[in-house]
C-alpha cells in the first residue's frame, strides 16, 4: 500500500487516529474508527449521511472528546480536550459555514482569538496586518487585509475563512464539504488551492459526497459506514464502483413491513414545478396506494420541492392535478383542503405545538371539524385525538399532556396522528424516522405500509438507503435541485441511488 | 408487534387525569383572586370609607379603560407580540375625536371617529408586524411615538375641550344604580374575550401562535392573518378605551393616557399570561385589573402621596415577573 505515493514527505503520517469511539444517548455515532493522514497527501473520507464524518471532524477540532481511542500527532500520543489545544497542535478545519465577522477588516478576521500581542497585551496591528497579507498571498488572494469584510463579495470571504484556517501555521487541514456553497470558477480556485497546501506539505482530510472531485484532488481514501471504519487505501488503486459499493454495502438487517399494495389511480400528478433557486422542472406522479421514495444527498432539493408543494413556498412555474383539478397550491390551508398534508423533516420547529396538550396537537389543523361555526367543541376533539392517538400506539399518560414531554417518537406519532386525522389523499413524510427510537422507527413503517393498503399516496423523503428500498414501491433520486433518476423494481439497487444521487455517469460503472 | 392479536391496536389513552376542577383550583386565577381578596379585606378595615358602593364604583375607573385594552394586549401577548402604542392610539383617538367634535360633528359621529381611528392605528401596526414581518416591539415603540407626536403637531399647548353633553356618558353615565357604564364594558368585554379565546377556534390558533408558530403555519393555521386581527382587535379596544377616557375627562390633551400602556402590561402579567407568549387566560387579567384597582384605590384612601404609590406599583411590576417563577418552583 506504501508504493510510489505522489507529493513529498511521505511514510509516516503526521496525524493518527486509532480505535475512536463515541455515543450519543441511544446512538453509537463511531465505533473504534481508525484514520490516518499523512503529509503533502489529501486523504478523502467517504461515506453516506450519519456514516459518522461529522462526528471525527469534531473530535480532530477538539469539540467532542472520544470515548475511547487514541490521537497521535507525529507518533505521539495526545489529547484535544479543546478546540484550542487542536489549533496549537497544528490542526484547523475550514467548514461548510465559517462564522465571520462583516464589521470587523479581514486582519482582524483572520487572527480573531489569537491576535499577535505587542506592549501591555494591546493587539500589535500592525504585525497582525503583515501576517495577514503574507498569509492572503500564500494563498493566492488578492485581498487588502485591511478592507472591512463586508466589503466583499461571498468568494473573497470564502478565502478570508480559509487564511483564517491557515493563520494558525497549521501541519493538518480539514475541509469539510468545501465546494458544497461554491460556483464552478470557485470550486476551481479553490483545487488550485488545495495543490498550494499539498505542495507546502500539509495534510489534508477532505470531505466530500461529489465523486468526480474525490477522484481529482485526492491521494488516499478512506471509508466509514454506520460509525465503522471500512477500509483505506490509495485513490490510483480504486474506483467508483468499488467505493460506491463499501459505502452502501450493508446488511439488511432490519425487515421492513413493506405490504404488497395494490397501486390505484394517480392521486398527484406534478408538473413542471420549478423554484427560482431550489428546484427545477419536478415532475412525477404519484399513485394511490402507492409508496414513493425520494433519494438524494442533503441539499439536493427534496424538502423545498415537498414544501412548495405543501404551500409553504409558492413554485415559479408548474402546476399539480390532485382529484379535483390542475391547481398551483398557494397555500398550507389550501394544500389540507386538496388533500395534501406533509409531516416535516424539523419535527421540534416544524411539526409540535410544545406547551399544547396531545389532543390540541391532533386537532389543529381539522379544528373547522371539530368545532361548529368557529365554537370549540372539546367532546369531539377528544374523539378525534383518541382514534388517531389509538391506531398509532401511542404511549402518553393522558391526552391532555403537554406533547413537550413525550420522547421524539411518540411526538412523531402525534404529529402523524394530527395528519392523518384530516383524512388525506396524499401523505408526505419527510425523513420520518430520523431521530427516533427504534421501537417508534418500526411503528412509523408498519403504519406507512398500513396506510399505503389502504389506498392512501404516500411520498417519503429519507436518506437512510434501506429504508427507501426497504418501503418504496418506486423511487425518485434528486441532484442539485433536479430529478437525476427514477428506479422501480429490480433497478432499486443501493449502487443505483447513491450513483444517481453523486452524478456518476454510468460509463464510469465498475 | 403486539403479540396479543384480539386486542385493538394501541392502548387506550385517559382524556385527563386531571379534572378540569382540580385544575382550576391549583391555578395562578385562584392564587390571584386570594390576594384579590385579602387586599379587599385589608382595604376595608384601613379605611371607614372604603366600604361605600359609591366610593367603590368610583375607584373603578382607575382600571376599566385599561382593563379593556388589557383583554386584547393579553390575546397579543399569548400569541407572542406585544403592542405599545396603545396609550398613543388613545391620544391620537382623542384628537381625532377633537377634532370631529370642533368640525361640529354630533355625539354619533363622534363615536365613529373614535372606533375608525382605533381600526386604523391597529391595522397599521398590524400591516408592518404581520405584513412586512417586522418585530412588533420595535414597531410598537416606533408607533407609540408617531401617534401621540400627531397629536402634540394638532394640539400643541392646547386641548380639547366642550364635548356635547350626550358624550359625557361613555365615562360618567350609570347603566343601574352604582354600575357605571365603564364597569359595564367592562363585564361584557370580560365575556367577549374570554369566549373568544378560550372557546373558539380562533383562540386555539392564538395559543398554537405563542407556542411555535412556525409549526402552526406548518398546521394549515393562516398565521399572519391572524396576528393581523389580533392587532386589529388591540387598535379596536384602544379606541373604545379613548372614547371613555375622552368622555369622563371632557377633554383632550396630548399628554392624555401617557403610561397606559405599561399599566395594561403589567396588568396582563400579573394575570398570569406569560410575557414569552403561549399561555395565560382572560379570567387571569380580569383578576388582575380588579387587584391592581383595589391597590391603587386602597393607596389613595390612605392618602398616600403619588409619587409612593408610582413606587408601589413599580414594586408589584417587579413582582409580577418573579411571582410566577417562584409559583412554578412551588409548585414543583
Amino acid at each position: 500500500m506504501q508504493a510510489e505515493l505522489n507529493g513529498p514527505g511521505d511514510g509516516a503520517p503526521v496525524l493518527s487516529l486509532r480505535g475512536i469511539s463515541k455515543s450519543f444517548p441511544g446512538v453509537r455515532a463511531l465505533n473504534a474508527v481508525q484514520l490516518d493522514l499523512y503529509p503533502g497527501q489529501v486523504t478523502a473520507l467517504v461515506g453516506e449521511n450519519g456514516a459518522g464524518k461529522s462526528t471525527i471532524v469534531k473530535i480532530l477540532t477538539g469539540i467532542y472528546q472520544p470515548d475511547e481511542g487514541t490521537i497521535a500527532v507525529r507518533g505521539a500520543e495526545t489529547r484535544f480536550p479543546t478546540a484550542q489545544a487542536a489549533g496549537e497542535a497544528g490542526v484547523t478545519a475550514i467548514h461548510q459555514e465559517t462564522v465571520l465577522f462583516d464589521e470587523l477588516t479581514v486582519a482582524e478576521n483572520i487572527f480573531i482569538g489569537h491576535a499577535p500581542r505587542g506592549r501591555f497585551g494591546l493587539i500589535d496591528k500592525r504585525r497582525m496586518e503583515r501576517e495577514a497579507a503574507e498569509i492572503l498571498a500564500s494563498i493566492g488572494a488578492d485581498l487588502s487585509p485591511r478592507v472591512r469584510l463586508r466589503d466583499l463579495g461571498i468568494a473573497s470571504k470564502h478565502l478570508v475563512a480559509i487564511a483564517r484556517a491557515l493563520s494558525i501555521d497549521a501541519s493538518v487541514v480539514i475541509m469539510d464539504e468545501p465546494t458544497a456553497a461554491l460556483s464552478h470558477k470557485e470550486i476551481h480556485e479553490l483545487y488550485d488551492l488545495v495543490a498550494k497546501l499539498k505542495a507546502q506539505g500539509k495534510a489534508i482530510l477532505f470531505i466530500s459526497h461529489k465523486f468526480d472531485e474525490i477522484f481529482r484532488i485526492a491521494d488516499r481514501w478512506t471509508v466509514f459506514r454506520d460509525g465503522q471504519f471500512v477500509g483505506e487505501g490509495l485513490m490510483g488503486e480504486v474506483d467508483e464502483g468499488r467505493l460506491v459499493q463499501m459505502m452502501v454495502g450493508r446488511e439488511v438487517d432490519q425487515i421492513y413491513p413493506k405490504r404488497p399494495a395494490r397501486i390505484g389511480a394517480p392521486a398527484l400528478t406534478v408538473a413542471g414545478y420549478s423554484h427560482p433557486t431550489e428546484f427545477e422542472d419536478i415532475t412525477f406522479t404519484l399513485h394511490e396506494g402507492e409508496i414513493l421514495g425520494f433519494y438524494g444527498l442533503v441539499g439536493a432539493g427534496r424538502s423545498e420541492v415537498m414544501q412548495a408543494l405543501f404551500g409553504i413556498t409558492r413554485p415559479s412555474k408548474g402546476a399539480c392535478r390532485t382529484g379535483d383539478g390542475i391547481r398551483v397550491i398557494r397555500s398550507t390551508a389550501e394544500a389540507i383542503d386538496a388533500g395534501i398534508v406533509y409531516v416535516p423533516e424539523d419535527r421540534g420547529r416544524q411539526g409540535a405545538v410544545r406547551g399544547l396538550p396531545i389532543f390540541q396537537n391532533v386537532t389543529l389543523p381539522s379544528l373547522s371539524r371539530t368545532s361548529k361555526s368557529g365554537f370549540l367543541r372539546l367532546a369531539e376533539e377528544f374523539t378525534l385525538a383518541r382514534e388517531y392517538t389509538q391506531r398509532l400506539d401511542l404511549r402518553a399518560a393522558s391526552l391532555d399532556q403537554d406533547l413537550g414531554l413525550l420522547s421524539g417518537g411518540n411526538q412523531q406519532k402525534v404529529v402523524i396522528a394530527k395528519w392523518l386525522a384530516t383524512k388525506p389523499k396524499v401523505i408526505i413524510l419527510d425523513e420520518p424516522t430520523k431521530g427516533i427510537d427504534i421501537g417508534s422507527k418500526a411503528a412509523v413503517h408498519d403504519f406507512m405500509s398500513e396506510l399505503a393498503a389502504e389506498g392512501l399516496a404516500v411520498i417519503m423523503v429519507s436518506s437512510e438507503i434501506p429504508e427507501v428500498l426497504g418501503m418504496s414501491d418506486r423511487v425518485i433520486v434528486m441532484r442539485e435541485g433536479r430529478i437525476a433518476a427514477e428506479f422501480a423494481g429490480e433497478m432499486m439497487t443501493p449502487e443505483n441511488l447513491v450513483r444517481a444521487a453523486a452524478g456518476i455517469r454510468e460509463r464510469n460503472a465498475a | 408487534m403486539s403479540v396479543t392479536s384480539e386486542e385493538p391496536r394501541g392502548r387506550q389513552i385517559p382524556d385527563r387525569l386531571t379534572s378540569p376542577l382540580r385544575k382550576a383550583l391549583s391555578s395562578w386565577e385562584l392564587l390571584l383572586f386570594g390576594v384579590a381578596v385579602a387586599i379587599f379585606i385589608a382595604n376595608s378595615f384601613a379605611s371607614p370609607w372604603f366600604l361605600d358602593p359609591w366610593n367603590l364604583s368610583d375607584a373603578s375607573f382607575n382600571f376599566t379603560e385599561k382593563a379593556l385594552i388589557a383583554f386584547a394586549m393579553a390575546m397579543l401577548i399569548i400569541a407572542g407580540d406585544i403592542d405599545l402604542s396603545v396609550a398613543s392610539i388613545i391620544a391620537l383617538t382623542s384628537t381625532m375625536m377633537g377634532l370631529a367634535m370642533m368640525a361640529g360633528a354630533p355625539m354619533p359621529v363622534l363615536v365613529l371617529v373614535g372606533l375608525v381611528t382605533g381600526l386604523v392605528c391597529g391595522a397599521f401596526n398590524g400591516l408592518l408586524v404581520a405584513g412586512f414581518g417586522l418585530p412588533s416591539i420595535v414597531v410598537t415603540i416606533g408607533t407609540m411615538s408617531l401617534f401621540r407626536g400627531i397629536s402634540y403637531i394638532v394640539l400643541g399647548d392646547g386641548a380639547f375641550t366642550g364635548y356635547p353633553a350626550s358624550f359625557a356618558y361613555f365615562g360618567q353615565g350609570y347603566v343601574w344604580w352604582v354600575i357605571t357604564f365603564e364597569l359595564f364594558l367592562f363585564a361584557l368585554f370580560a365575556v367577549i374575550f374570554g369566549v373568544l379565546l378560550h372557546k373558539t377556534s380562533f383562540g386555539r390558533a392564538v395559543y398554537a401562535i405563542g407556542n411555535n408558530a412556525t409549526a402552526a403555519r406548518f398546521s394549515g393555521i393562516r398565521v399572519n392573518r391572524i396576528r393581523f386581527i389580533l392587532f386589529l382587535q388591540t387598535g379596536l379596544m384602544s379606541g373604545i378605551a379613548a372614547i371613555c377616557l375622552t368622555s369622563r375627562l371632557g377633554s383632550t390633551r396630548p399628554s392624555i393616557a401617557t403610561g397606559f400602556e405599561l399599566e395594561v402590561v403589567t396588568m396582563v402579567v400579573l394575570g398570569g399570561v406569560s410575557i414569552l407568549g403561549g399561555s395565560g387566560s382572560i379570567p387571569g387579567v380580569v383578576i388582575a385589573a380588579l387587584v391592581m384597582g383595589l391597590v391603587t384605590f386602597g393607596l389613595g384612601l390612605l392618602n398616600v402621596p403619588g409619587i409612593v404609590m408610582s413606587i408601589i406599583i413599580g414594586a408589584l411590576l417587579i413582582g409580577v415577573i418573579a411571582l410566577p417563577r417562584l409559583w412554578s418552583m412551588w409548585r414543583r
